[in-house]
């Protein structure tokens, strides 16, 4: 007899849902960069065709950070993610990009790492560690050259370092991690014959360990 | 006492030094404090203030009574002293602010004490546990303010430089302080205690003191503490624990006994370990202290936590010493977990996975043959053997049974002949007795087998025997300890032949019997077939009479089908001959005295014993001796293989010299599945030396019901094929021996025996059974693999298998309901079904159908399905397609239909949208090269070279090393005002609604006035001027007549800008005059189509952004004068005065666009003049002479900016020499780096997608020849004429066509064959044309407006330059002011390029000449000089002449679809046409053609006045290229003619398509209003 106006019509909700929801939030938390201080890191977000952001934010610069004091000497930036997808399809998941800045010796500001991973499936909490990498200088009078000009070999656009596509003509070099911590919410998920969460319905699994090398 | 006021100043500076230190005389005694902490920012600012304060106050008002107090004391500078072991402890120590408040009072406490604990001290320090009473006037904090200040009395000076005296005093103190670290935990909140740990103190201060007394005489004794004294003082200040063991009584309350909670059973963690004496100096301490006792739990120790220390280091191991690891590593013996497998093969999920046990039970092995076996042994074995049977067959007796049924049946033979009861019916009985009879039959001829056997048998044992004897008696020893008894069983003689004689009559009778029978029966036969014959016989007779008579050829192929046996022709039967019974005894006879025993003849038992003795090793020869060792050097063993896996062995056991080993072991084999096979593998060893596999015994897995102990000994049999020839005794295997001495009658054995086991089902403890689940079984399993294709996974061994038993279970008839058959059932179900059918081809795949969720048609027909996979194709029509839908319904079925039908158009010229053929197919090409292009491109795309990902920076070279450090010194000015750019949108995220277009527009000149209203005296003047004069006469001439017609202050023009973009229509206010000025921005929004905002997308926008310049005309429609004074009724007109047309994709690429363009306006506008040297001078006039026209000036843009999809840098392979490619490298760069914003072109990509130098391009090309025969005489006209060609070319920017991809170049052929292209293709061929024609030609790359990059061709006149501009055919002097032109990057010649490296790149300020290297860089140089490169061009251009009907045709076409798409536009009138002036005006255009557009407006004005005389008319020629419809349309709406809404108006449209060569087609339009005069 009388619906909310903007609410789904009852025919589309009956029908069932006809995109899945993403939500996606955590934090860009630490870096480990042993040789390098003072970075800041953006992210943004790599995605299919099918994916769409909804709400929040899908690229981000952080403040700068410097090594903290203490013996574990971390970068910490606790730089908020927060943004929801919605998607008819799960190919092209989206993946968070990082890159990590900082200045070098003359002070320009150059690149420091390059990561991607992808957002975790599952609903739940997740902490993940990045391994960052940089492209090499293809040699080494580039290499002396880019440092003394403080103009460093850079991806064209970042997103590269999601795709698989011509990676095979650079060569880089791995440096530092960046610890991630997601918080995943899905919705429509499962109605849609989607099923990537843990067999029980409980929903959430603790906080996996931490991938790569061991901190 | 001394006056007031120096005592407060005297106070104040102390006060103020004390409040510096006071956080740290706090800190020396922790005692916890709830004094409200005091809200100060800092420690001397606020805190300190307000103390003075409080303290001027109270010092006022607590004086008398604190004189009275101190009058008892010494003066001491007490506090003083204090400060100094809190000075020392500035650096450590911490002080919070709330200390700061808390430290007043205790301070004020400690003071107080001192004043008593004088009296008391001794005592205080001698009983330790005691409470020192609280003095009954505890001092109020005024008091003890009041205390504090009298402190002060003495010199400052003095008291200043005791600190340092007493230094000792301070060392004494801070030791009190290591004391006292512990208590003050232990007194929380109890208030005595900490009076008598401030008490302690004050002990120390009072030591102090008594010294500080003294230090009010001048001039004193070093001082000296005796050591005595100190010891004393210390033994009473100093408190030390002991190190004795605490009794446990002392640490627990009176009268409880210690309480053990790990006795108790209560878990107790490990407590950290502590030394035995810190523990017990612990206690003490504790103890001493006043309630110790709460630090002990009830079994009387200290109370601790857990240990919490672990034990092992959780430092993750440091990687960097990988080698160091495994030292450190120790490896853990883990027990083998067992690995619960989840059966695989186990379908019914309910059955419970758990532990099998098959119990396997080797008893023994026999040998019935080996290498080792002597003659005799052979021969034993033999014996044996046939002994076994013989045994085997007694038990079974099966000729003694079959002779008692024969009787048997006899017997109910006799009794069904004579029938004694009646009862029965005949029928019945009769047949019974047929049956009978052929039963015994039967049983008879199966008797006489089994006794025959018997008798064989019999004699082959007894003849075996003989043999073996022969041996031993030859070999002289014996070997085999066997030995054969016959007994014999004497028989009665005479019973015995009576029924041996009845038995051979009985049976005589029934063969006889049986014989009459048969001959009766074929007797029958006989007779049935004579008949036959003989029937056949006469009719055949007949037949050929009949047959001799009419057809006597055609006899034969008819007899055949009247033959009532169809076949061969029967045979005369021969009759049966009648049974002989003499031959028929004699054969009973004969066979019984074979097969049976004769009468009389004793019954021979042979008993087989072990009885006899084997000859010892010392009389046998040496061969036989060697043999024995040979035996016992063997020894035997026996694998259990399980599944093909080795499970178990048994123990290696010694070949017996009877060829026995027994094993006696049982295996009980844990199992989680059914068993797939059972093998147990023989194995001998000789000796040490090796061993070898004998062989294979493959056991069959016990039924269900077989458990251990029900399961019977089984024997099975083996053999081996090893060859083995022995040098000793010993026979060997596999190779021929004989027992003849000859070597005749050659025996060749195999080594073979006999495995004795037993193989059951164990039973668990409860008495069930261990035996997989039967849904395990091997019927179970196959089918859980798949159903259907269980055999292609199983294989074709298991097919073969399957089909054999389905066979066998159809034939044994199996009881279907016995639960035992039951898998078998299923299986033959399965097999018989059809549902699982045998597949006869091999798959590779064999699984691939499992993994199929659905059926491929199912899949195929999925809309979704299809749609991701065009997608991922990236077929144009989906390539962006976004969030596709995640069911099917959701997929509209018209999302396929454009892909559809371009895949069915693919190869249907559509001439519906292009009307000409010609275009048609040039369009379908160009669709196709586009495809091709693009495809190429994808194809390119998915190659990434280094540069595309990764962003490096050259190696400098000394230059711009040197240029850049000389910025590194360069002053930085920060001021220096940015221009700061807008923020670029990426494209991905953007809807409808979000980009608007910006146009605003600023101003125009020299816009068209108004022609004052025709005059009619005027008109006979001008209709009778010649055409000729017309091209004489000036238009400046005719100016100040013009000047004379404008009454002063009429309005010449008003004019107003409309914008039309997308079919939105945007306007700016009405100004006035031929110079306007409006200055107004319109918003227009902008809409990508398909919603799809990629950047391939926008790029691939064809629309066009129109701005239409009307003038507003108001019209007195009052009709009546009379009414003039109440009303104004106008109407308001407009009248189309010219357009300019901007591509969005320029707008798009360029981001704005700004400057002043050229307003395209019919060449005749009818009742409009440009207003023109009326106030210009004529000096100046001759200079704008060649820019005669009317100018607007815009900006636009778009808002928010798009970021321009990137160039693709062109990847293509290319046909030229490698060092060029270099050359051509070396060279942009070069000039990029000295001028990046100049256009350097070396290289471009042609339409096969081939990279190609670009001066191949250029080359002499012969014009239309009908263009040259034109104006022969003057060059310059022929030029332009040439121009005008080219400008009549359809342009076609590249960007649009291959959206993204790159810049595509054409060849001239290949451009004139499309009809289309862009500004390179028309600069090219307009240069090839001029350089035919003997001009000095270059094409010019730069970048103009609106067109940005692009393509411009300058030719050199005697003395000066011309720059062209291809696409519109004008012509501009190289210092004209209105040159589109604005940059010049590069010059390209037929044989070379040049790049600009002037300082300036305008046009006008630059020199063209290309020889002077200082101001062009030229590319092929005295280094790399031209090495003539072959032409891209085709020698000569063929141009065919367009056909004049056609182009007529088309003119016709193109009219009416106009004519009816203006009545569209205007719904709601009535549009009317005036046909004759239509007519008229269909003969102007020709005119207009043939002047090139140029001003014949007032002939054609008054000529049309003349024929229209009481028409208002309004209306003007429109002129495009052809390429196709649409475009025409878009111009004709955007003059908005139709939007007259005067209900009288008339319209007239004429089109005139002139046809040049090679099916360029130039049309005019005319389309006009008219409005009749009243």
């Amino acid at each position: 007899p009388w619906s909310f106006p903007g609410a789904p019509s009852l025919a589309m909700t009956a029908a069932g849902p006809s995109v899945f929801l993403l939500m996606v939030n955590g934090q860009v938390e630490s870096a480990q960069f042993p040789e390098y201080d003072d970075l800041y890191c953006k992210y943004c977000f790599v995605y299919g065709q099918d994916w769409a952001p909804t709400a929040g934010l899908e690229e981000g610069i952080s403040q700068i950070t410097s090594k903290s004091q203490d013996v574990r000497r971390v970068l910490v930036w606790n730089f908020p993610i927060d943004v929801t997808f919605k998607s008819t399809n799960p190919y092209g998941w989206p993946q968070i990009v990082l890159s990590v800045y900082g200045p070098d010796v003359f002070g320009n500001d150059v690149v420091r790492g390059y990561g991607a991973v992808h957002v975790p499936f599952s609903p739940g909490r997740h902490k993940r560690t990045i391994p960052m990498f940089v492209p090499e200088s293809t040699s080494k009078l580039q290499k002396f050259t880019s440092w003394f000009m403080g103009r460093r070999p850079e991806y064209t656009d970042p997103k590269v370092v999601a795709q698989g596509e011509g990676r095979e003509v650079t060569r880089v070099r791995s440096q530092g991690f960046v610890t991630l911590l997601f918080n995943v919410v899905t919705k429509d998920m499962r109605k849609l014959g989607y099923d990537t969460g843990p067999p029980d319905t409980q929903g959430t699994s603790g906080p996996s360990p931490p991938q790569g090398i061991p901190r | 006492m001394v006056s007031e006021n120096p005592h407060l100043g005297d106070q104040q500076e102390p006060m103020q030094e004390d409040s510096d230190t006071r956080p740290l005389s706090i800190t020396s005694r922790r005692g916890p404090r709830s004094l409200p902490p005091i809200p100060s920012a800092s420690r001397t600012g606020f805190a300190e203030f307000s103390m003075r304060e409080r303290m001027r106050e109270k010092l006022q008002a607590a004086r008398s009574k604190a004189e009275s107090t101190l009058l008892q004391e010494i003066p001491t500078p007490r506090p003083r002293r204090l400060q100094s072991p809190n000075k020392r402890e500035l650096e450590t120590e911490f002080g919070t602010e709330v200390r700061k408040a808390g430290e007043e009072v205790q301070r004020t406490q400690q003071d107080d004490f001192q004043s008593y604990s004088r009296v008391k001290f001794r005592d205080s320090v001698q009983k330790i546990k005691p409470k020192l009473p609280v003095p009954p006037g505890f001092p109020s904090a005024e008091e003890a303010y009041n205390f504090f200040t009298f402190n002060f009395d003495p010199e400052p000076e003095e008291s200043q430089e005791k600190p340092k005296a007493k230094t000792r005093a301070g060392t004494n103190q801070e030791e009190e302080e290591g004391e006292e670290e512990e208590p003050p935990a232990q007194g929380e909140r109890r208030t005595d205690e900490e009076e008598l740990l401030s008490a302690k103190d004050e002990e120390d201060f009072l030591l102090g003191l008594d010294h500080a007394a003294e230090d009010f005489i001048a001039v004193r004794p070093a001082e000296y503490e005796s050591v005595h004294v100190r010891l004393q003082m210390e033994r009473e200040l100093l408190f030390v624990p002991s190190r004795v063991t605490v009794p446990t009584y002392k640490k627990l309350p009176e009268n409880v006994q210690p309480r053990f909670l790990e006795d108790e059973g209560l878990y107790i963690g490990a407590r950290p370990e502590v030394p035995r004496t810190c523990q017990n100096t612990m206690e003490n301490r504790l103890l001493t202290q006043e309630p110790g006792r709460k630090w002990f739990g009830d079994d009387g120790r200290i109370l601790a936590l857990p240990n919490p220390t672990k034990a092992f280091p959780s430092r993750p191991p440091v990687l960097t010493q990988a080698q160091d690891i495994k030292a450190e590593l120790e490896t853990l013996y883990k027990k083998a977990v067992k690995y619960v497998h989840r059966s695989q093969h186990m379908i019914g999920s309910g059955d419970p996975p758990g532990n099998f046990q098959l119990d396997i039970d080797i008893s023994g092995l026999i040998f019935t043959h080996h290498p080792c076996f002597s003659r005799e042994h052979v021969l034993a074995a033999k014996l044996a053997q046939l002994y076994d049977q013989y045994l085997a067959r007694q038990q079974r007796n099966k000729a003694k049974f079959l002779t008692d049924k024969l009787q048997a049946l006899r017997n109910a033979v006799q009794t069904g002949m004579n029938p004694a009861k009646p009862h029965k019916s005949l029928d019945t009985t009769q047949k019974a007795i047929n049956e009978y009879k052929s039963e015994i039959r039967q049983t008879r001829k199966l008797r006489d087998t089994e006794q025959e056997k018997d008798r064989t048998l019999l004699k082959t044992i007894i003849k075996v025997w003989k043999e073996m004897k022969s041996l031993r008696e030859f070999q002289r020893f014996t070997n085999t300890p066997l030995k054969l008894v016959l007994r014999k069983e004497k028989v009665d003689r005479e019973a015995d032949e009576a029924a041996y004689e009845a038995e051979i009559q009985a049976e005589i009778s029934e063969l006889l019997e049986e014989h009459r029978e048969e001959y009766e029966q074929k007797m029958e036969a006989y007779r049935a077939a004579y008949q036959q014959w003989k029937a056949w016989k006469k009719a055949q007779r007949a037949k050929k009479k009949k047959k001799k008579q009419e057809h006597p050829v055609e006899e034969h192929p008819d007899e055949g089908l009247e033959e009532p046996y169809p076949g061969e022709e029967p045979v005369k039967p021969v009759p049966p001959e009648p049974t002989d019974q003499a031959l028929v005894e004699q054969q009973v006879r004969e066979r019984a005295a074979r097969s049976r025993r004769r009468p009389g003849e004793p019954t021979l038992v042979p008993e087989l014993s072990l009885a006899g003795s084997i000859t010892p090793n010392e009389q046998c020869p040496r061969v036989e001796v060697l043999r024995r060792e040979d035996v016992k050097r063997r020894s035997i063993y026996i694998k259990v293989i399980f599944n093909d896996k080795e499970v178990s062995r048994t123990d290696s056991r010694p070949l017996g010299a009877d060829f026995r080993v027994h094993f006696g072991q049982i295996f009980n084999l844990q199992i989680f599945n059914w068993p797939e096979s059972l093998t147990l593998q023989v194995y001998e060893t000789v000796g040490h030396t090796g061993t070898t596999l004998l062989a294979e015994v493959f056991l069959p897995i016990p039924e269900t019901t077989v458990v251990t102990g029900r399961a019977p000994i089984e024997e099975v049999e083996f053999s081996s094929n090893q060859h083995v020839t022995l040098d000793h005794e010993g026979v060997g295997s596999g190779v021929p021996f004989s027992f003849e001495a000859d070597g005749s009658n050659q025996l060749i054995l195999m080594t073979s025996g006999k495995v004795s086991n037993s193989v059951a089902w164990a039973i668990g403890e409860n008495g069930i059974p261990l035996i997989p689940p039967l849904s395990q079984q091997n019927i179970g399993f196959r089918s859980a693999l798949k159903r259907a294709d269980a055999i292609s996974s199983i294989g074709t061994s298991g097919l073969t298998d399957l089909k054999k038993l389905a066979k066998w279970a159809a034939e044994s008839k199996l009881d279907p309901n016995d639960p035992n058959n039951a898998p078998l059932m299923q299986l033959i179900s399965v097999a018989t079904s059809g549902e699982s059918y045998v597949p006869d081809f091999f798959r590779l795949e064999q699984l691939q159908q499992e993994f199929n969720f659905v059926s491929d048609e199912e899949l195929n027909r999925s809309k979704r399905f299809r749609l991701l996979c065009l997608r991922s194709q990236e077929v144009p029509e989906f390539r962006n397609y976004k969030q596709i839908p995640a069911y099917d319904r959701e997929i509209l079925e018209k999302v396929f239909q454009d892909y559809e039908k371009r895949l069915r158009d693919r190869n249907i010229i559509e001439t519906k949208d292009h009307i000409d053929t010609h275009r048609a197919i040039v369009a379908k090409y160009l669709q196709q090269v586009r495809e091709s292009v693009i495809n190429r491109f994808l194809i390119a795309k998915h190659h990434f070279l280094l540069s595309d990902l990764v962003v490096e920076e050259e190696v400098p070279n000394i230059s711009i090393l040197g240029l850049s450090l000389f910025k590194l010194a360069e002053q930085k000015r920060p001021l220096r005002p940015r221009r700061k750019g807008r923020k670029k949108v990426t494209a991905q995220n953007l809807s409808d609604g979000d980009i608007k277009v910006l146009v605003n527009i600023i101003r125009a000149y020299d816009i068209p006035v108004r022609k004052p209203t025709a005059s009619k005296f005027q008109q006979p003047s001008r209709s009778s001027r010649t055409f000729s004069e017309k091209r004489a006469a000036s238009p400046t001439t005719h100016s100040p007549t013009h000047s004379v017609d404008y009454p002063l202050g009429q309005v010449l023009v008003r004019p107003f800008v409309e914008v039309s973009f997308q079919r939105t229509i945007c306007h700016t206010t009405t100004a006035e005059g031929p110079n306007p000025s409006w200055n107004e921005e319109l918003e227009l929004p902008f809409r990508a189509p398909n919603g799809d905002y990629s950047t391939t997308s926008l790029q691939s926008v064809k629309d066009d952004v129109f701005i239409n310049i009307f003038d507003e005309v108001l019209y007195d429609v009052l009709e009546d004068d009379r009414e003039r004074g109440s009303g104004i009724h106008t109407r308001i007109e407009r009248h189309w005065l010219g357009s300019v047309k901007i591509p969005f994709s320029t707008i798009y690429f360029q981001a704005k666009i700004d400057g002043t363009f050229k307003i395209d306006i019919p060449p005749v506008l009818l009742g409009y003049s440009k207003e023109r040297s009326l106030i210009i001078e004529r000096g100046f006039d001759s200079v704008r002479s060649l820019s005669e026209g009317s100018y607007i000036t815009l900006f636009i843009t778009i808002e928010p900016q798009l970021v321009p999809g990137e160039s693709v840098r062109e990847k293509f392979d290319s046909q030229e020499d490698e060092k060029l490619l270099q050359a051509t490298e070396k060279f942009q760069t070069e000039c990029a780096l000295k001028f990046p914003h100049r256009q350097c072109l070396t290289t471009v990509t042609d339409i096969s997608g081939k990279t190609v130098f670009v001066t191949r391009y250029l080359k002499p090309l012969n014009p239309p020849q009908e263009l040259l025969d034109a104006c022969p005489n003057s060059p310059q006209a022929t030029a332009e004429l040439v121009a005008r060609y080219v400008s009549l070319i359809p342009f076609l920017p590249d960007t649009v066509s291959f959206a993204s991809i790159c810049d595509l170049w054409s060849t001239s052929d290949q451009f004139l064959d499309l009809l289309a292209g862009d500004e390179e293709e028309h600069a090219v061929l307009l240069c090839n044309y001029f350089l035919s024609l003997g001009k000095k030609a270059w094409l010019m790359m730069g970048s103009a407006i609106p067109e940005g990059p692009t393509a411009y061709v300058l030719t050199r006149e005697q003395s000066h330059y011309l720059i062209w501009n291809p696409c519109t055919g004008h012509f501009y002097g190289q210092f004209d002011t209105f040159c589109p032109l604005k940059s010049v990057g590069c010059l390209i010649g037929p044989d070379n390029i040049w790049f600009n490296i002037q300082r300036y790149d305008s046009p006008l300020r630059i020199n063209f000449d290309v020889t002077k290297p200082k101001l062009w860089k030229s590319f092929f140089s005295r280094s790399l000089p031209y090495p003539g490169l072959s032409s891209v061009q085709p020698e000569e251009l063929i141009y065919q002449r367009t056909d004049k009907a056609a182009a007529a045709e088309l003119q016709d076409r193109i009219e009416k679809i106009l004519k009816e798409k203006i009545m569209d536009w205007r719904p709601r009138h009535l549009t009317r046409w005036n046909r004759y002036c239509t007519s008229a005006l269909r003969h102007f255009l020709p005119v207009l053609e043939r002047s090139r557009g140029e001003d014949v407006e007032d002939d054609h004005r008054a000529e049309l006045l003349k024929q229209l005389g009481d028409y208002r008319f309004s209306g003007f020629p429109l002129h495009m290229p052809y390429s196709e419809l649409k475009p025409l349309i878009e111009a004709v709406y955007s003059t908005g003619v139709h939007n007259i809404d005067v209900p009288n108006v008339e319209f007239a449209l004429a089109v005139y398509i002139h046809p040049y060569p090679k099916n360029v087609l130039s049309v005019w339009i005319y389309v006009a209003s008219l409005i009749r005069n009243r």
